[in-house]
């Protein structure tokens, strides 16, 4: 019987006693994926999976590890997908140019638009005179006003 | 039977969906009056027969008939009510019926109420309405009835997922799908114009309060996923940047910015063309949202092709959907020029820029959403695009959008100048001033994202107020006078003022929050003690309990804080027997400044020590709060005068682009 969600996040049990190397064991997985999970982090899911590489990322730190060469160890085992931030390299350029290179074309088009309506400014400056029918019908709100007052 | 009537009334929807997409098309390009007709007695004729499929179902789910595929599913007899009704929409066939369900009911409002729209405009909005639904009516008729009977029926039923058994997460989906398909209303109306040919004033005015009832309740539907997660998930986290919540989150963004842009046009007849783009964008990131959640294809590229009947179906949907659309917008929405001009240090300078960071933020959460399933499709390998992702780039781009929003509103139409609107704001640079120092008095851990997010929800809620003041001329005219002004004040300007102000109390707590939690994790025997951020939390032991179709452990803690009671929380770990799955009921007492916030975990020991976690996380009630405030603001907005009966009439004889009206 496989009873889901059998506990919850970081126990107490693995909780390092020097509390600067449990913090940055924190800090770390935080940034790692749950590799079973939907985009959640180690530190925050309850698979057993997750618990593992919590362990795993506090062996290391005990080991004498720096943060990065922790990260780098856990890359190695796993992959990339493991890192919830994807690193710079050529295959995730596109991702992490998208929303600049976006801002930049946006901008550009509302430049663009103000210039537009800038040339086109001298229009309204001079409105376009009248057609014959709105003329009219000027005349006739005008003459009804007079009317009535 | 009834679910055999049920499954008969979608059958004969889809036919009269079919005749509302055609007859009242014919109707508006022959300018004929009894065919354009046909529309309004269609659309109501659709809202009642989807209103039967739909009652026939939760009937189904009511009297647990275990002789429905879908019910055995998803339902169980030992579950409440409630969560049998809930159960409904609690899974994929259930939830498109209620998808067509809101359609239909939006279309049925709008034939019904619909009197002072042009008929053409009308009968053509509704034409598109009925081809949606027609796609919809297919999509589950063909791959995903849930009417299927099930031979022999079963015993029992394999119930419902406890997470999803909660008051919160029972009305999620019909909230979020509300403002989903509320976006329809916007994008029949762009469709129906782009037709016409003719974008004006008038037009906006019939959009704009469409697209904030899909607004007020997405906002509403994302709110409670989050407060659900919040409360239920046991961790005091709220979101995740998970693709599913984007899925929720891209049309909520694009739709902020058609409410702004719609404004433009309604009153400076400008940009018309992108306000109709922003339209179609809207609502084809909801039915991307709907795509998402309902493919399976987040989880992964190849559980797509699990189920390719239900993925490529509403896949082509989709591309039929959002590609004919665009087409269509390349072809006509050139012919859409508007005449207002404006520069850009002005209102609708304002609003411009709102609509050029919003939508970049739309775009951006969309590449991040997209890009694993992108990346999975080309090269085979697996990256993941999370939080750090987002926050990198939503941050820095929400910023200089909440600065200006304080701005904004204080500059005047068409040209204005920055320096009088900025004199006017010194009120709110003091007040980022003082918080800033209020809160670097009183936290250990100087976060950045923390100090920007209080910061600019103090600029933004005084910049808010500020606004407010000049209007009902407050210190500068007599109180009464004020008042009077107040009492008198639109309520559209009222709704801004309300739906600003309450962003500023949330950011303030999404940031006090995300910044300042307290975490404690330790194993508690009944009567240790444990003080976290100032209140000494005593573990008074665990008992067994049990609920209508679960059984738990209950942990009773007393809060007190200087030695004064605070309060009793009882948070519970339960078990679902029928589903095999556990739950977390975390304990929350709201404060003014924050919630304490307790979970309890496994028994250690057989003296009933437990693993327990307690938290603080200050101000995350301003969240909810701020949300409610927002909800408000968009509520009051709906009430104005000229959003309800104010859509005017256009002048008869140029309503048709040429045509002239039938005497």
């Amino acid at each position: 019987m496989a009873w889901l969600a059998p506990s919850l996040a970081v126990e107490p049990d693995e909780v390092l006693a020097d509390p600067t190397l449990e913090s940055r064991a924190r800090g770390i997985s935080q940034g790692l994926r749950c590799l079973v999970c939907q985009n959640q982090s180690i530190d925050d899911s309850d698979a057993e999976l997750a618990r593992d590489l919590r362990l795993l990322v506090r062996e290391r730190l005990v080991a004498g590890d720096d943060d990065q060469q922790v990260i780098d160890y856990i890359v190695s085992r796993y992959g990339d997908f493991v890192l919830l931030k994807p690193p710079f390299k050529l295959a995730t350029l596109a991702l992490w140019a998208a929303p600049a290179v976006i801002l930049l074309v946006a901008g550009v088009a509302v430049f663009l638009y103000y210039r537009q309506s800038a040339t086109a400014g001298g229009a309204e400056a001079a409105p376009a005179p009248l057609s014959q029918a709105e003329q009219q019908r000027l005349e006739t709100i005008l003459r009804d006003r007079d009317v009535s007052s | 039977m009834t679910v055999e009537l049920g499954h008969f009334s979608l059958v004969l929807a889809l036919v009269v969906a079919l005749v509302q997409g055609t007859i009242p098309l014919l109707g508006a390009h022959r300018n004929d009056h009894d065919l354009m007709m046909v529309a309004r007695t269609a659309a109501i004729a659709q809202m009642l027969l989807v209103g039967i499929a739909f009652a026939a179902l939760v009937h189904a789910y009511m009297v647990s008939d275990f002789s429905v595929r879908s019910v055995v599913m998803n339902s169980n007899s030992l579950k409440p009510m409630l969560y049998k009704i809930s159960g409904t929409w609690g899974n994929h066939e259930g939830s498109m019926l209620l998808w067509v369900l809101i359609l239909a009911v939006f279309g049925g409002v709008l034939a019904w109420f619909g009197g002072s729209l042009p008929p053409a405009l009308k009968a053509r909005a509704l034409a598109v309405q009925a081809w949606l639904a027609f796609g919809f009516y297919l999509f589950i008729l063909l791959t995903s009835n849930p009417f299927e009977r099930l031979v022999p029926p079963a015993v029992d039923g394999r119930g419902l997922n406890p997470l999803l058994q909660d008051p919160g997460l029972a009305f999620h989906p019909p909230f979020l799908y509300l403002g989903y398909v509320g976006f329809s209303m916007a994008f029949s109306f762009a469709i129906a114009a782009l037709i016409e040919g003719r974008v004006d004033a008038a037009w906006a005015r019939w959009v704009r309060p469409w697209t904030l009832v899909a607004w007020v309740f997405l906002t509403i539907g994302i709110t409670l996923g989050a407060w659900w997660a919040y409360y239920e998930l046991g961790w005091g986290g709220w979101w995740y940047w998970d693709p599913v919540e984007n899925a929720s989150f891209m049309p909520w963004l694009a739709g902020t910015a058609l409410l702004h842009s719609a404004i433009v046009v309604e009153k400076r007849d400008a940009l018309k063309g992108w306000t109709v783009f922003l339209a179609i964008v809207t609502f084809g990131l909801s039915l991307l949202g709907t795509f998402l959640v309902r493919s399976g294809v987040l989880t992964s590229v190849h559980a797509f092709a699990v189920d390719p009947a239900r993925g490529v179906f509403i896949l082509a949907l989709l591309l039929i959907i959002i590609g004919g659309s665009f087409a269509l917008f390349a072809w006509r929405g050139p012919s859409l020029k508007g005449g207002g001009l404006f520069q850009p240090i002005s209102r609708e300078g304002g609003l411009l820029l709102n609509n050029l960071l919003l939508s970049v933020a739309a775009a951006a959460v969309l590449v991040g959403t997209l890009y694993p399933l992108v990346y999975q499709a080309i090269t085979d390998g697996k990256i993941s695009v999370g939080p750090p992702f987002f926050n990198a780039v939503f941050v820095p781009l929400m910023a200089p959008l909440l600065v200006a929003m304080a701005v904004g509103p204080l500059l005047p139409w068409k040209r204005g100048d920055l320096s009088p609107a900025l004199r006017r704001l010194w009120v709110a640079a003091v007040a980022v001033l003082g918080v800033t120092a209020v809160v670097w008095s009183q936290v250990t851990d100087m976060s950045l994202f923390g100090f920007l997010g209080m910061a600019l929800a103090a600029w933004l809620l005084v910049g808010t107020l500020v606004e407010l003041a000049g209007r009902i001329r407050l210190f500068r005219a007599p109180i009464t006078d004020s008042l009077r002004r107040l009492a008198r004040l639109p309520r559209s300007a009222l709704g801004m003022t309300l739906a600003h102000a309450g962003l500023a109390i949330a950011i303030a707590g999404m940031a006090g929050a995300g910044a300042w939690k307290i975490e404690r994790i330790q194993v508690m025997a009944p009567g240790d003690t444990v003080t976290v951020a100032g209140f000494t939390y005593t573990f008074e032991g665990a008992q067994p309990t049990r609920g209508p179709n679960y059984i738990a452990t209950r942990g009773t803690f007393t809060v007190t804080r200087n030695g004064k009671p605070v309060a009793t929380l009882e948070a519970e770990k339960r078990r679902y027997p029928v589903e095999k799955r556990e739950t977390t009921e975390a304990a929350i007492h709201p404060t003014f400044w924050g919630d304490l916030y307790v979970v309890i975990g496994d028994q250690k020991n057989t003296d009933g020590a437990h693993v327990t976690r307690i938290y603080f996380n200050p101000m995350i009630g301003w969240l909810w709060a701020g949300v409610a405030v927002m909800v408000i603001g968009g509520a009051v907005s709906l009430s104005d005068r000229r959003h309800r009966v104010g859509a005017p009439s256009r002048r008869r004889a140029d309503v048709f682009g040429g045509a002239t009206a039938r005497s």
